[in-house]
Order: structure tokens, then sequence, then C-alpha cells
């Protein structure tokens, strides 16, 4: 029994690599069949703009020709096929966060939380906040892995040519969210984005649902890891051996329905998509035994047999015999990934993010077959998606509001912004990724930090509120002012040899590198008429009257406009 | 001529104002609901986010089980004279909520105890999603309860501050249609004067401009609300208010949030809701007992608490504060001389609207058999009955959508 269940896991993991190797999807040589896109009523500026802005983070001043130079489709071929050999520069430019890399045994050990006892000592004042720094300075704590993780996620966008791999990776991430300030979860971040999220996102469903599902950060996070069968009563010492969880020893345990109900609500069928509780009960027996090894000290997935219910389930009509250990759970995905419903939420989850809020019904639907003919083939999906006439529709094309995330990452971008990274103390990085991802947390979208299991909101309603436009107005300014030490931006490169005491034909360069011609005329009119104003131009004190434009805030003007707010 | 009240002179000055044509639609709105109508109640939430250990804060001393399962984290009797503070021979408050005595003693501090979610989740990130989502059990919920209770009342001259939260991100509880404002602090909410970064220049004329276009979409139209706001506080200066009757807030992000609610009050900007948290209550480990951590958290908030009502003086007539946190703690005491995550716990209701000088719901015991899995103390009032009560016979929000499929709406009786 044991070994077969020892060579049913061992082939999982073979087939699970053997789909998705590392460093990403391989393009099979010579299949780079080239796309073919249908007609659009956009113009070919407005495509490509639309391009960048909907499958990556917005455009670089450069972007517009570049696409246009190497032709529209073969850059959306790239994009679905990105190159696998690693980015230098963007390697370059991680070097600085360690824990990118690093196993989840090597975090808890580099980044401990203070002990119980240190705590307690503090909490009593038998030990001052000056001893505790000396004990375990700030550089070692927990909270660096969270900074490092968000300052990357920024570091990524901004810089990263594979731009549809990022957005994407930022959507599987948000679609299986973990909350990276729950317990445990916030040593596992690193490992799960590298691990369960970025090695399928334009592979196949299946083995990115699995890899969600036996990854110790989706355990901790939705509890399934102490899910047991209903009798089951935790032996002293057994389970759990760590000196953080002495009190679960003898307590009775039992089932949890968390896990179980979040596969089918968020992860495949969605709320409506023909589940009862006597599902979600018969689902999380199924996933009984799927637990961590040692989960405050960095161990990963195991099955517990004994953990396990290994009575009959039942489960969307399909019965799931008795005695069948860990595959209960393989069952079940099987089960939810070939369920008609899981096609057409995932069609619809990712139409909402790439087309529009509510996504045509029409394109959906044949998302959705594509899912179904190809068992849950991502990049096939996203392929209908960027074939269809919907997605290059009049309707579509800056129908989204961007959330905080784009906000940044497009405004630094649009002006050419660089990111310096300095060594910072200790292990915090400090620089141009952690004080941008700071923004975006100001602004209301703390990177990794979603609390629950539904993620951020994929809706216009969500981002537009009166606090949160006055942030971006405030970032806006901050940005074009080069408040954010580490991450500046050239106006002057920008303007090139644009006059700056014409300021006309300084907004018409700035409107042009930032907006593209998508700002309305009334916007054009507006901004034109600041021009009018004294504060825009600054006159010298001598006779000769000599202006000189005040770009910036110009800038700040124009990434602050509703334009600016939408991709 | 030094307007008597400062309610006096935002009426008179946002009427003249008016008369010269030179301010935003919701200041004229505000000033004309207020000259017609009398002044608007308020409620003002405070969630104790990590949950809150309810039997530490509302002392059930006179129950014959307390001392024998909380070891020594229990709070002393009150006849030791440093332990709790007796309030009715039963319940007593922690010492270092002394500060809400006289509010008690004024009956105007009302309390409930054994009460919480009729979900028996003990993940602090559930129950708190659950409380404000307003649907235990349910996490599709895309509003927040309080939310959904503000855009179905009838007939309000919407202010752009209507229900304000102080922190960054706007809170569960206020997300949907509501048009709540989330705030760190009054004083940040304008455009950050340019001035301070280059040279005299002021960028917010020219993002208001921007927005003014005639376009109807969510983006214009918030984008108009902004400015409406920003001018409606710029003209009422609502942070220049002193705290009124010598009151003193505590140190700290809450004592700001309280401090900041009471200007936004006594301003008269339309305010109905507000919401603020208050974090620190997850004692797993060397909780204390009538001093401590949790003895800190406690004097903070009950400081805090009575420096709103000082402050406010007689205008909290008008004012309820509801204080909730997600779950309670474990009744016995754990390995770590702390508590861990429980069940029901205690809330307070303060202001002239509350029945105070009671201890509300009816009190389930701490025998074992009595506890909820044999370790939590039981829940008897659900967190949605209260709730209704408070919002509906307060605030005169409809019940209808704020709890949905919730039936047994029996009040707990909190509202005079």
């Amino acid at each position: 029994m044991q070994w077969r269940a020892a060579l049913v896991a061992g082939l999982v993991v073979l087939a699970g690599l053997s789909g998705s190797p590392a460093g990403g999807p391989l393009r099979a040589a010579g299949a780079a069949s080239r796309l073919t896109l249908p007609p659009s009523p956009l113009s070919e500026d407005e495509r490509v703009l639309h391009a960048l802005n909907r499958l990556g983070f917005g455009s670089r001043p450069s972007d517009l020709a570049r696409v246009k130079a190497m032709g529209l489709a073969a850059y959306l071929d790239g994009q679905l096929h990105p190159d696998p050999k690693p980015d230098p520069a963007l390697a370059d430019a991680l070097a600085a966060y360690s824990v990118l890399d690093a196993t989840t045994a090597q975090l808890v050990r580099d980044y401990p939380q203070p002990s119980a006892e240190m705590r307690q000592r503090l909490a009593s004042g038998d030990m001052t906040r000056r001893e505790l720094r000396e004990a375990l300075p700030p550089g070692r704590r927990p909270a660096v892995i969270t900074a490092q993780m968000q300052a990357a996620a920024v570091t990524r966008a901004v810089l990263s040519d594979r731009q549809l791999e990022e957005r994407l990776a930022a959507f599987w991430f948000n679609h299986f969210n973990v909350f990276s300030q729950k317990g445990a979860v916030r040593w596992m971040v690193p490992a799960y984005e590298r691990e369960a999220i970025r090695p399928h996102v334009l592979g196949n469903f299946r083995d990115l649902l699995l890899a969600t599902a036996r990854h110790p950060a989706m355990l901790f996070y939705l509890d399934n890891w102490m899910s047991t069968r209903a009798d089951r009563v935790r032996p002293p010492g057994l389970i759990s051996p760590a000196p953080a969880l002495p009190r679960l020893a003898g307590r009775a345990m039992g089932l949890n329905e968390n896990y179980a109900r979040e596969l089918m609500e968020l992860h495949t069928l969605g709320v409506d998509g023909g589940y009862t509780q006597q599902d979600v009960t018969e689902v999380a027996r199924c996933f009984t035994g799927w637990t961590i090894d040692r989960p405050r000290a960095g161990g990963g997935y195991v099955f517990r047999p004994r953990a396990h219910d290994d009575g009959i389930k039942r489960v969307l009509g399909h019965e799931i015999s008795a005695g069948a250990g860990e595959r209960d759970g393989e069952r079940v995905i099987d089960i939810l990934v070939r369920h008609p419903s899981t096609a057409r939420f995932i069609s619809t989850k990712l139409a909402r993010h790439f087309v529009q809020d509510d996504p045509p019904r029409a394109l959906v639907e044949r998302m959705a077959a594509t899912f179904r003919t190809t068992d849950g083939d991502l990049r096939a999906v996203m392929t209908t998606l960027i074939i269809s006439p919907e997605f290059w529709s009049r309707e579509a094309y800056r129908a989204k509001i961007k959330t905080p995330f784009d906000v940044v990452v497009s405004a630094v971008r649009a002006l050419d912004g660089r990111l310096i990274v300095s060594p910072g103390r200790g292990a915090i990085p400090a620089g141009g990724g952690l004080e941008l991802a700071r923004e975006v947390g100001r602004l209301g979208q703390p990177l990794y930090e979603a609390q629950p299991p539904t993620g951020y909101p994929d809706r216009a309603e969500s981002w537009v509120n009166t606090g949160a436009l006055l942030g971006r107005m405030n970032f806006a300014l901050a940005l074009a002012y080069n408040r954010f030490r580490g991450a500046p931006v050239p106006l002057d490169a920008l303007l090139g040899p644009v006059d700056r005491g014409e300021p006309g034909e300084v907004l018409d360069r700035l409107l042009t590198a930032v907006l593209h011609g998508a700002a309305t005329p009334q916007t054009r009119a507006v901004l034109a008429a600041q021009l009018e104003s004294p504060e825009i131009t600054r006159t010298t004190a001598d006779d000769r009257v000599t202006r000189d434009t005040d770009a910036a805030k110009l800038a700040a003007l124009v990434l602050g406009s509703p334009e600016f707010q939408r991709r | 001529m030094l307007p008597r009240t400062r309610r006096s002179f935002m009426k008179q000055g946002a009427l003249a104002l008016v008369a010269i044509g030179a301010v935003p639609g919701f200041v004229v709105r505000t000033a004309r609901a207020q000259s017609r109508a009398a002044r608007s109640k308020v409620l003002v939430v405070i969630f104790q986010r990590g949950a809150v250990d309810g039997l530490s804060m509302l002392v059930p001393h006179g129950d014959a089980d307390y001392y024998g399962a909380r070891g020594s984290i229990a709070i002393a009797r009150p006849a030791t004279g440093e332990g709790a503070i007796d309030l009715d021979g039963f319940f007593g408050l922690h010492p270092s909520l002394s500060a809400l005595k006289p509010l008690w003693d004024e009956r105007r501090l009302a309390a409930i105890h054994a009460c919480g979610s009729p979900d028996a989740t003990r993940s602090h990130f559930d129950a708190q999603d659950y409380m404000e989502s307003g649907t235990p059990g349910v996490k599709s919920t895309e509003d927040g309860w309080l939310a959904r209770g503000l855009a179905a009342m009838p007939g309000t001259a919407a202010s752009p501050f209507r229900a304000v939260a102080l922190g960054p991100a706007l809170p569960r509880v206020l997300r949907g249609d509501a048009g709540a404002v989330a705030m760190t602090s009054l004083a940040e909410f304008d455009i950050r004067d340019a001035a301070a970064i280059a040279g005299g220049l002021d960028a917010s004329r020219g993002f208001e401009s921007l927005y003014e276009q005639g376009v109807r979409d969510l983006l214009y139209g918030t984008g108009r609300e902004t400015f409406d706001a920003v001018k409606m506080l710029k003209a009422a200066a609502p942070q220049r208010l002193q705290p009124g009757n010598g009151a003193v807030y505590p140190r700290g992000r809450f004592g700001d949030s309280l401090r900041q609610i009471a200007q936004l009050i006594r301003a008269d900007v339309g305010l109905e809701v507000a919401f603020a948290d208050v974090g620190g209550w997850d004692t797993h480990a060397a909780q204390g007992n009538e001093r401590g951590q949790l003895a800190l958290r406690l004097k903070e908030f009950g400081d805090g608490l009575a420096a709103l009502d000082r402050d406010l003086g007689e205008r909290m007539r008008d004012v309820v504060v509801l204080t909730m946190s997600e779950f309670g703690r474990t009744v016995r005491e754990n390995g770590n001389r702390g508590t861990d995550h429980g069940h029901g716990t205690a809330m307070f209701v303060i202001g002239g609207a509350a029945k105070g000088g009671t201890v509300h719901g009816r009190w389930p015991g701490l025998s074992r058999e009595r506890l909820h899995e044999g370790r939590d103390l039981a829940v008897t009032t659900d967190f949605r009955s209260l709730f209704t009560e408070v919002t509906v016979r307060h605030l005169g929000m409809p019940a209808g959508p704020l709890f949905p499929g919730f039936k047994n709406a029996a009040y707990p009786g909190v509202i005079a």
C-alpha cells in the first residue's frame, strides 16, 4: 500500500514536471505560427496601445514604435510564447530580493518570528524594545519577506518584457489568493508564487489547480492542513512537534470545510456553479490528510493516511470509492476541471480582467469551448481571447479602470522611469521598487495582503472613490516631481528637443508620450487653458520675458487625468 | 461679531457663500438640510480587530466558574480594591476601563455579553469578513452591511462625508453604494499642496478642471464629488476644532481617529456613519490580568471612548458608539498565559440613545457543559440582532437590506 502511494505520488510529480519545465513553458521549435488578428474598428496605433495596456502594464515611450516595427501579431505571438531564457536586465534588478529564490525552510530560519518567550518578556517589561532589536534586528523579521515580494512585483511589472506573463502571474495569484499575514503563510508566499503560480500561467489549468491545492501556503491559508476525518483525535506530539503549537495535542480534530468550499466557489465552479452543501462536505472529506509536514518549520506537502477519511464519497454526482487515499483529492480536481461551470467561470474571470467588467457572453462561451476542448490549456484560452473581435472592439477600448497597481506601474512606464535599488539596512531592500510598492498599498491594494480568499476585486466600482482618486492625483504629483528617490522620472529626456519656452509644445509632447492621443478634446482644452496660468510658466526677473514651462506639473496633471485612470 | 457656536457659523457661513454663488453643490445641499431639519443622528462604529477577550473586558466576576478557569489571567474580584470595577454585582469593567464608569453611572453606557456570530469559524479573517459583510457563512457577498443600509436610507441629503472611515482603505463594512470615504487624516484629505513640492504651484485647480468635464460616468462623477468634498472640508475646516470640554485623547492612531471623528461631527459636514478600528487584541501569550498587555490596550480603548464622549458633550444625545470584535477568546487560560480564539464576546453601546446602566443579553454561564464546543463562551445574542437594533432604531435605517436571510431580528433592547 505504502509503496503504491509513493509510486503514484512520484508519477504525478513527473507528470507535473513534463507539462511545465522550470523557467516557463517551452515553445516547440518551428511552431511559431503567426496569429491572425480579426478586423478592428481601432486604428493601428490604438490597437498597439490596447495590447500594451490590456495585456501588459502600459506603454513605455518607445513601445509604440517598437511594436509597430515588429508587427502587432508577432508581438502578441511573443507574449503568448515568452522566451524561456532569463532576462539579464530584469535579473539584475531583482538580485537584491533574496527571498525570491529562497525555500520556505530557509526563510523560517533567516526571518524567524520573535519567540513566544521573547514576546512574553517584552510584554511583561522584562525585555526592552531595544534588547529585542538587538536580539532580532528589523532586517531579520518576517516582515522583510513580504516587503521584498512587494518590491519585486512592482519591479517585474515595470521592467519585464514578458508583460503578459507578469499580468497573468498577478491575475492567477489573485485568483488563488493567499494572505501573507495569516500565520505561517508569510514564509510560504515566495515559494507559492514561484512553484505553484508562475510555471502554469500559460500552461494547463489542472496543473495550476493541483499545484495550489498541494502547496503549504494554500493548505495553511484555507485551513486544509488541519482538516481530518471527523472522529480523529490529535495524539500528543505526533503531528506538531513545533513548540508553537503544543496546545493542539490531545484536542479533538475534525473536518474543516474552508478549502473545499473555496475550491468550488472561488477556484473552479463559481458560487452559482451547481454545488450543494453536501458537495462541500464530501469534497472536504476527500481532502482530509492533505497537510503540511511541520508547517512552522517550512516543511512541504505531505499526505497523512491516518487523518484521511477513507469512506465512500459522492461529489457532484460522481461516486468516489472507498480506500483510494490521497487519490480522492486528485479525483475531485479532475471532476472540477472537467465541469462545464469551471470552463465558464474561468473564462468569465479572464474576460472580465482583459476585456470588460461585464464581458460579452458570446466571447465567454467561445473561451469556455476552448477550455473544454483543450482540457484547460490556458494559452489556448488566452489565444481565443486575443484573436476575438470583442477584444479589439471600440466598446472594450480603454474600458477598464486601472487598479492602484496598474496606475503606479503604468505611470512609471509612461514617463520611462528607472528603478534604483539601494543596499538599505540589513535585508530590507530600499529603493524604487519598495517605495512604489508602498504607494500601491497606500492607494488601497497592498500586494500579497488581500485578506479574503476572493483576492482584490476586478471591477471599476471597487477602485473609484473620493479618497482613492485624491490618492492617485497626489501620487501623480509625487512621481512627476521626483519625490520617489528610487524611481526617478527623466522628464528632460522625455521632452527631448522640445522648446521649454513653448508650453503648448511641451503639453503636446507629454500628451503624446503618456496618453497617445487618448485625451478628450475637453482634456486637451483644460490643459491648454492651464498654460495661460502664470503658475505653469515661470517668468524671469529681467526685462526679457523667457518662459520656462513647469513640465513636472503638466506631467502630473496628465497622469492624474481621468484618461490615465483607464487602460 | 463672533458666532456663538461653530455650527451656527457653519450654517451662516455656508449660506452666505451660497449667496455669492461660490460654493459646491454639496455644501449648498447640506447647509440647506441643516437649516431645515434638526441635527442628524450619527453612528460611530469601532472594530476591535483581533478578537478581544470579552471575559477580561467585561468581567463576569459573579460567575462561579470564572476564577477556576482563568488562572493567572483572571481579573480580581471588585472587593480586592484593585480588581474589576463592579457594575451590577455580577459583571464588572476591567480596571483599565475606569474612564467609562461615569458613563455607566449616567446610564449612557450599555453593554451586551455573549454576543457574536452564528458561524463557528475561529479564523480572524473569516469572522471579520462575516461581521462586516453581514452574511455569516457566505463569502461571496460583495458589499458591507452598513453600505447596504446607507444606500437604502430614504431621502437623505447625501453629503460626501456621509460615511467616513478613518484609515487608508475603505473597510469591508462600508464597501458598496454608500459613497463612503476613507481617509487617514483630515489634514491630508487634499491635493498635497504643490507649493511644498515646487514653488507656489496649485495643482488642485488643474485636476479639478480635468474632472469637471460634462461626462457622466463613474470616474468623472467621483472626481467632481472628490473636489466638492475637498472644498467642503476646507470651508468647514474641522481639523481646526480643538477637543471640547477639556477632552484629552490617548496618543496613537486610535485616539487620532476618534478625535477626527469628533471634529467631523462637530463641524456638521453631514456625517451619518463613522468607522475606526483598533488592533492588538490577539493575546495568545502573556495576556496579563489587571496589568499587562491587554490592560494597556483596554486603557487606550476606554480612555479614547471617554474622550470622544467628553469632547462631544451634549451632542452625544444624537450620537451612538457601537463597539464590536469578530469573536471572543477561550474561557481557559492556555499554556502561554494567554487565550486562544473563542466564540462569544462583549460589545458596548454608548450615547444618549443607549439604554445604559445595564448589561444586556442572556448570560450562558461558564460551566463546562454550557460552553460552546466545550471551551468557549456561547453566543446568546446574534450580532445581527444588536446591529439591526442600533441602526434601525437610532439611525432609522431600513432593516431589510442589512442582513439578508436573517429572520430572527428580536432586538436585545440596547436602545432606549
